[in-house]
């Protein structure tokens, strides 16, 4: 079986593992480097995106995991994981630490504050009816290089793209009951 | 085909603050030591439970001048209070944009009868819970997430850690009852039984579950998070210890890493004084800020 990496600094971990099992990966939580041993895939999942992109630093996960993206293990990125993998943040936290892997300009909470969070269903290219997309405070790509391929859009920007490897969405596939998005990540990891 | 203020996208809020510090601060300098430090959210407040505790009188919510200067300040999360009932105030923070509002006994109540109908919000609640019934009554009025009430603003862990285990003993005890006792039991606590039954199913609250109410070290954080607590709420022990932007940091990696005390001693090493704490016994039952809505 395929092991996968949740990255478990904080935010939504167990809901990503419960997922994954769902699709019949191996799921592990991963705080310290020797977690990072043996991983086919890893999870960037939501949470405060400055939070987890300063503790990762600390903690040396930031180069150990921009390493391993860089030689060719997939990450998979939801919501605040999308803004850690992006090569741009806007509107962001001064000099925020990130992975900077991905060729994009992300916009953090792009669509205002909790009370405009919403959910709206989301077609994914490829995929024969949409998602239920989960929007928390939640990041849009504003910007995408040639690299980019995007996935989904909605009216206001980018909500779904990947970039060989990488694959980010805005939204939270972990707080629904639709394993489709893991099972797709799932693959890039066999 | 946009839908707003669901209660999957309210609970899921909460979801994305687990295994964070949500940390209590009073001006916009406070809450960016806060971010720096890395508090996966901030509480908007005029005064520490500590202060409100020492002032007495009648504590409202905070001035929405105060509130909006920490909203421009910081990029995570913000919240503020309101006192238990007052569902105007609420309107108020919601036409604010606070991102989360904590009906808190913390405040003096308004209402000793009725909490908020929180159904009515786009914004997401969190309330406070002595043990399992008070956690299911406010998650039936519409509360998204839960906290331990602990007893605020005393730097004294021992109410929060009862509460805490309380909850756990009553999961424990639900989880082990018969289906067919199960509508008995939901009586006795006075909740909804389909709540009763989906914790039951989980094995767990059916939402976020937060230590709050007299943490104020490092340590106090992982003992909190060791007994199942998905998060830690640091009010006073923070902005009224000797060095708050350490102690922020230690807490928050005292959270992070609260089952290696290797991190956990070396985090707490040098941090200064912390927050005065108060003897819970010599506290009257007015100055209880727990007793307060049920």
């Amino acid at each position: 079986m395929v092991k996968i990496g949740v990255l478990s600094i904080q935010g939504a971990v167990s809901e990503h593992i419960d997922l994954l099992k769902r699709c019949g990966a191996v799921a592990v939580p991963v705080k310290k480097l020797s977690d990072l041993e043996g991983l086919k895939g890893l999870i960037l999942p939501g949470g405060e995106s400055t939070t987890i992109g300063g503790l990762m630093e600390k903690y040396g996960l930031t180069e150990a995991v921009r390493a391993r993206a860089r030689a060719g293990m997939p990450v998979f990125g939801t919501c605040a994981g999308m803004v850690l993998l992006a090569r741009e943040i806007l509107d962001g936290a001064r000099e925020q630490p990130r992975l900077a892997l991905m060729d994009v300009k992300v916009r953090r909470n792009a669509f205002g504050r909790q009370r405009e969070s919403f959910e709206a269903p989301v077609q994914i290219k490829g995929f024969d009816t949409p998602v239920e997309g989960v929007f928390i405070r939640a990041p849009l790509i504003e910007e995408a290089g040639p690299a980019v391929e995007v996935l989904a859009s909605l009216d206001e920007g980018i909500v779904a793209a990947r970039q060989g490897s990488l694959l980010a969405v805005s939204f939270h596939p972990e707080l629904t009951d639709d394993l489709r998005l893991h099972c797709y990540f799932l693959e890039m990891c066999k | 085909m946009k839908e707003q203020g669901t209660f999957r996208v309210k609970k899921g809020m909460a979801q994305m603050q687990k295994g964070g510090v949500i940390m209590d601060v009073t001006t916009p300098e406070q809450a960016k030591i806060a971010e720096e430090a890395g508090a996966v959210a901030v509480m908007a407040l005029e005064r520490v439970p500590a202060d409100i505790r020492a002032a007495g009188g009648v504590a409202r919510m905070a001035d929405p001048e105060v509130i909006l200067r920490i909203m421009e300040a910081v990029t995570i999360p913000v919240m503020a209070k309101v006192r238990i009932g007052h569902f105007a105030e609420a309107q108020v923070l919601e036409e604010l944009g606070v991102d989360y509002i904590d009906e808190s006994e913390v405040l003096t109540p308004a209402d000793e009868q009725f909490h908020i109908n929180k159904h009515q919000f786009k914004v997401p609640f969190v309330c406070g819970a002595r043990d399992l019934g008070e956690a299911l009554r406010r998650i039936a009025e519409g509360a998204a997430m839960i906290r331990t009430k602990g007893e605020p603003g005393t730097g004294n862990v021992v109410e929060a850690v009862r509460h805490i285990r309380i909850v756990n003993e009553q999961i424990r005890q639900t989880v082990h009852t018969p289906d067919d006792e199960l509508p008995a039991l939901a009586k006795k606590m006075a909740v909804p039984l389909e709540l009763l039954r989906e914790v039951k199913k989980q094995g767990r609250l059916p939402v976020v579950n937060f230590a709050a109410g007299g943490i104020a070290t490092p340590a106090d954080a992982a003992l909190m998070m060791q007994l199942g607590c998905d998060g830690i709420f640091v009010g006073s022990g923070i902005f009224k210890s000797a060095d708050p932007a350490k102690r922020a940091r230690a807490i928050v990696q005292a959270t992070l890493h609260y089952d290696d005390p290797a991190v956990v001693a070396r985090v707490s090493r040098g941090l200064g004084e912390a927050m005065p704490g108060l003897e819970i016994s010599s506290l009257t039952a007015a100055d209880r800020m727990q007793e307060r809505g049920n």
